[in-house]
C-alpha cells in the first residue's frame, strides 16, 4: 500500500529511516530471541509494527533535543542516538548497561543523547516530558521535549493534567500518541469515551495532527512541521499516529485476543514493508535493501554476543545511587 | 537575629535559597498569593511567575513536572497545600522521583523538596489534618525531615533545598505562628541530626514535629520527677540513632511520642532499633505513644480523642519511671 513516490521524495532520507527502522526492528526481534532463551529476564514490551513514528519523530530532533518514553521505548531510545550494544547489555542485566543493569528494559535511559527514561507506569513520562520542558525554559536553553506514549495512557490522569499544563504555560514539548489500538491486552476503544486522543488534546486547545503511523514519510514530514512550529514558539503540538502493534502486550504475550487473520492484514501494512516498497519504487535495488536489513541483524547479534559477554554488575552496585543523604551502607539493614 | 515566626523562618528560608541560586523555583497552588497559609508571601514579586509558579489543582503534575525540572538540572520546590493532597502524587513522588537516580544507573538526580504541611489544626478533619511520615521513611530514595522550631524550619528547609536528593519536607500546621529568635545569616543545618531539647536522668523521650511542644509541656508537668531528657529527631530518614541509643544508653528507658497512629508509626522503627541495640541496658520496656488507629475526627470532643495531650505523656514517663 506504498503509493507512488512523492514528488519531492528523499531517497537518502527514507533510506536513513529504513536503516533505523530495520536496526530497531533487529534489536527487538533479538531481544525477543534472548528472552526466549532465558538470558533476558523480566518483561520486555516490543514495539514491532510502530518502528516508524521512533524514526519519524526522532529524525527531526537534534541531540540536545529531549524525549522521554514510556514501556515500549526500545525503538525511541535507538532513534534518539543511544548505542544499541549498551541497551542490550542493560537488557542482560550486565555492567555495560545503559542503566548499568540496574534498570532492565522498562527503565532505560541515557542522558547524554536525551532521553530521559523509558518508564514502567504508563503516562507518567508525560509528566516527566513536561516538567523536563519547564526546567529548559527557566535554564533558559532552547529544547524541544517529544513525548511518546500510547492510547493506553489517555485514560490516565496525568494526560489530563500534563497536556493542560504545557498548554497554559505554552511549553516546547511534542505529544506523541502512538495509537496501536490496544491498552494492554483489551481495544482501548472499547474502553475511551468521546472522540479520541485528537479529540481530547483540542478540547485543551492543543492542535492535534493525526498521520498514518505505518508511513515513515508522513510521519517525518509531519513531524516536521510540528517541531518548526515548537521551535518557534507555538507550545504545545500533538501528533497522534496511527499504528498497529504486531507482537503481545509483552513479549510473553501471545495475544490470543485478536484473530490471525487480523494480525495477518495489518502484516501487509507494516512500516518496513512499506518503507522498502517506496524505496523499490523510487529505484533502489532490493539487493541493497537486502544488504541494510543484514547488516543491522549483523549489528543485533553483535549486541548481544558483548552483551553476553559482559561481566554481571557487582553486588555492591545494588547499594549505590540510592541517595546521598542517609546512602544505605553495604551489607547493611 | 530576629524574632521569627516558623512560617515566616521558612519563607526566609526559601527566599534566601532562590537568591543564591537562580535554578530554585517553587510550585504549587495559589503560590502568587502567598500559598494556602501565606509561606510564600511577597515571593513572586521579587523572583516572578517563572519561578514562583501558580499552578492548577493538579498535584500528580505539580509533583510530575518537578520530576522533570529536576532531571534537567533544576531545583524546584513543591508546594502540595496540605500532606493529605501529596496521595494524589504518590506514583510521583515514589515510582518517579524516588527511584530515577537508581533505576537510570545513577544518571540522572532529582533534587526537589515536597513541602507538606502536616497534622492536627483547627478541626481540620479527617482529610486535613494527617501525619504520614512514616510512608515515606519507608520508600528508599527518600529523605524525611519534619521541623519542630522557627530555627530548624529556617535551616532544615534550606538544607532540604540544597541536598541533591529528593526530600519530603513535613512542616506541622500547628507551629505556623509559633515565635523564637532566628539568626537569619545561619548555616543550613545538618539533616539527619536530632537535637536534645533538654537533659535528663531518668527517661529518654524522642518526639517531632508538633509534638515536641506538647512534650516540653508534658516535662514542665513532671518537674524533673521523674527526670526527661526529649530529643527532637528532626530528621526521619534518615534519623539519628546515634544520638537517641546514646541517650538511652544514659537513662535505660524510652519512649517515643508522635501524633500519627500509633500502629506502623515510626515509633516502632526507633523502638525496634532501640531494643535490638539495647536490650540488655534497658531498664524497662521500650514504650510508645502514637494516635488510635481511628481517622482525624471534626469535632473538637472528638479530636481530643486522638490528639496526644501533655498529660498522657506525664502518665506514660510516670509509668515507666517507678
Amino acid at each position: 500500500m506504498a503509493g507512488p513516490p512523492r514528488s519531492n521524495f528523499d531517497a537518502e532520507r527514507m533510506l536513513a529511516h529504513y536503516r533505523l527502522m530495520t536496526r530497531i526492528r533487529a534489536f527487538e526481534e533479538t531481544a525477543e530471541a534472548a528472552l526466549k532463551a532465558g538470558e533476558v529476564k523480566g518483561a520486555i514490551h516490543l514495539s514491532i509494527g510502530q518502528e516508524a513514528t521512533a524514526a519519524g519523530v526522532c529524525a527531526n530532533l537534534r541531540r540536545s533535543d529531549l524525549i522521554a518514553s514510556n514501556h515500549r521505548g526500545h525503538g525511541h531510545t535507538i532513534a534518539k542516538g543511544a548505542s544499541p550494544e549498551a541497551m542490550m547489555a542493560e537488557l542482560f542485566g550486565r555492567a555495560t548497561g545503559t542503566c548499568q543493569g540496574k534498570g532492565g528494559s522498562m527503565h532505560i535511559a541515557d542522558f547524554e543523547i536525551g532521553m530521559l527514561g523509558a518508564n514502567g507506569v504508563v503516562g507518567a513520562g508525560i509528566l516527566i516530558a513536561v516538567g523536563a520542558a519547564q526546567g529548559v525554559r527557566l535554564r533558559g536553553e532552547d529544547r524541544v521535549v517529544a513525548c511518546f506514549f500510547g492510547d493506553g495512557a489517555i485514560n490516565r490522569g496525568p494526560f489530563l493534567e500534563g497536556l493542560n499544563w504545557a498548554k497554559i504555560y505554552a511549553l516546547p514539548v511534542l505529544f506523541v500518541c502512538e495509537d496501536n489500538g490496544f491498552a494492554a491486552t483489551t481495544r482501548t476503544a472499547a474502553l475511551s469515551a468521546g472522540g479520541g486522543p485528537d479529540v481530547r488534546a483540542q478540547s485543551l486547545g492543543i492542535p492535534a495532527t493525526i498521520v498514518d503511523g505505518n508511513d515513515v514519510a508522513a510521519v517525518d514530514d509531519a513531524a516536521r512541521e510540528l517541531v518548526q512550529r515548537i521551535r518557534a514558539g507555538s507550545g504545545p503540538q500533538f501528533l497522534l499516529a496511527r499504528t498497529y502493534r504486531l507482537k503481545g502486550h509483552t513479549a510473553a504475550d501471545a495475544a490470543a485476543y485478536r484473530s490471525a487473520e487480523e494480525v495477518a492484514a495489518r502484516q501487509q501494512d507494516e512500516p518496513l514493508g512499506r518503507c522498502a516498497e517506496a524505496l523499490k519504487l523510487a529505484g533502489i535495488e532490493a539487493r541493497t535493501l537486502d544488504e541494510i536489513a543484514e547488516t543491522a541483524r549483523l549489528e543485533m547479534a553483535a549486541a548481544a554476543a558483548a552483551a553476553r559477554a559482559a561481566p554481571w554488575p557487582s553486588r555492591e552496585l545494588a547499594w549505590s545511587d540510592v541517595q546521598d543523604v542517609g546512602a544505605p551502607l553495604a551489607g547493611a539493614r | 537575629m530576629s524574632t521569627l515566626s516558623y512560617l515566616d523562618a521558612g519563607r526566609l528560608a526559601l527566599q534566601q535559597e532562590m537568591r543564591r541560586d537562580p535554578l530554585v523555583w517553587a510550585l504549587g497552588e495559589d503560590l502568587g498569593r502567598g500559598g494556602v497559609f501565606g509561606q510564600y508571601k511577597g515571593l513572586v514579586e521579587e523572583f516572578g511567575p517563572q519561578r514562583i509558579v501558580d499552578t492548577p489543582i493538579s498535584e500528580a503534575a505539580i509533583m510530575g513536572t518537578a520530576v522533570g525540572a529536576a532531571l534537567v538540572g533544576t531545583r524546584p520546590v513543591v508546594e502540595m497545600r496540605f500532606s493529605d493532597f501529596a496521595l494524589c502524587a504518590v506514583d510521583e513522588l515514589v515510582n518517579q522521583a524516588a527511584k530515577a537516580r537508581y533505576m537510570f544507573g545513577g544518571q540522572g538526580r532529582v533534587p526537589l523538596v515536597v513541602r507538606e504541611p502536616s497534622g492536627m489544626w483547627r478541626s481540620s478533619a479527617a482529610q486535613h489534618s494527617q501525619s504520614l511520615e512514616a510512608w515515606y521513611t519507608h520508600i528508599p530514595g527518600l529523605v524525611v525531615v519534619a521541623p519542630a522550631t522557627p530555627v530548624d524550619n529556617f535551616g532544615l528547609l534550606k538544607a532540604a533545598i540544597r541536598c541533591d536528593d529528593p526530600v519530603v519536607y513535613m512542616e506541622h500546621k500547628d507551629l505556623w505562628a509559633v515565635t523564637a529568635e532566628v539568626d537569619e545569616a545561619a548555616e543550613p543545618l545538618p539533616l539527619g541530626r536530632a537535637r536534645r531539647v533538654r537533659a535528663g536522668r531518668d527517661l529518654t523521650i524522642v518526639t517531632w514535629s508538633g509534638m515536641l511542644r506538647q512534650v516540653e509541656a508534658a516535662a514542665a508537668l513532671l518537674d524533673d520527677r521523674p527526670s526527661i531528657e526529649i530529643i527532637d529527631l528532626r530528621t526521619l530518614y534518615p534519623w539519628d540513632q546515634e544520638a537517641v541509643c546514646a541517650s538511652v544508653e544514659k537513662t535505660g528507658r524510652l519512649l517515643v511520642v508522635h501524633e500519627a497512629v500509633q500502629t506502623g508509626g515510626f515509633g516502632a522503627e526507633i523502638a525496634a532499633t532501640v531494643a535490638e541495640a539495647l536490650f540488655g541496658r534497658l531498664k524497662a520496656p521500650v514504650r510508645r505513644l502514637g494516635a488510635p488507629r481511628i481517622p482525624v475526627p471534626y469535632a473538637p470532643p472528638l479530636e481530643a480523642v486522638v490528639k496526644i495531650a501533655p498529660a498522657q505523656v506525664a502518665e506514660a514517663a510516670r509509668a515507666l519511671v517507678r
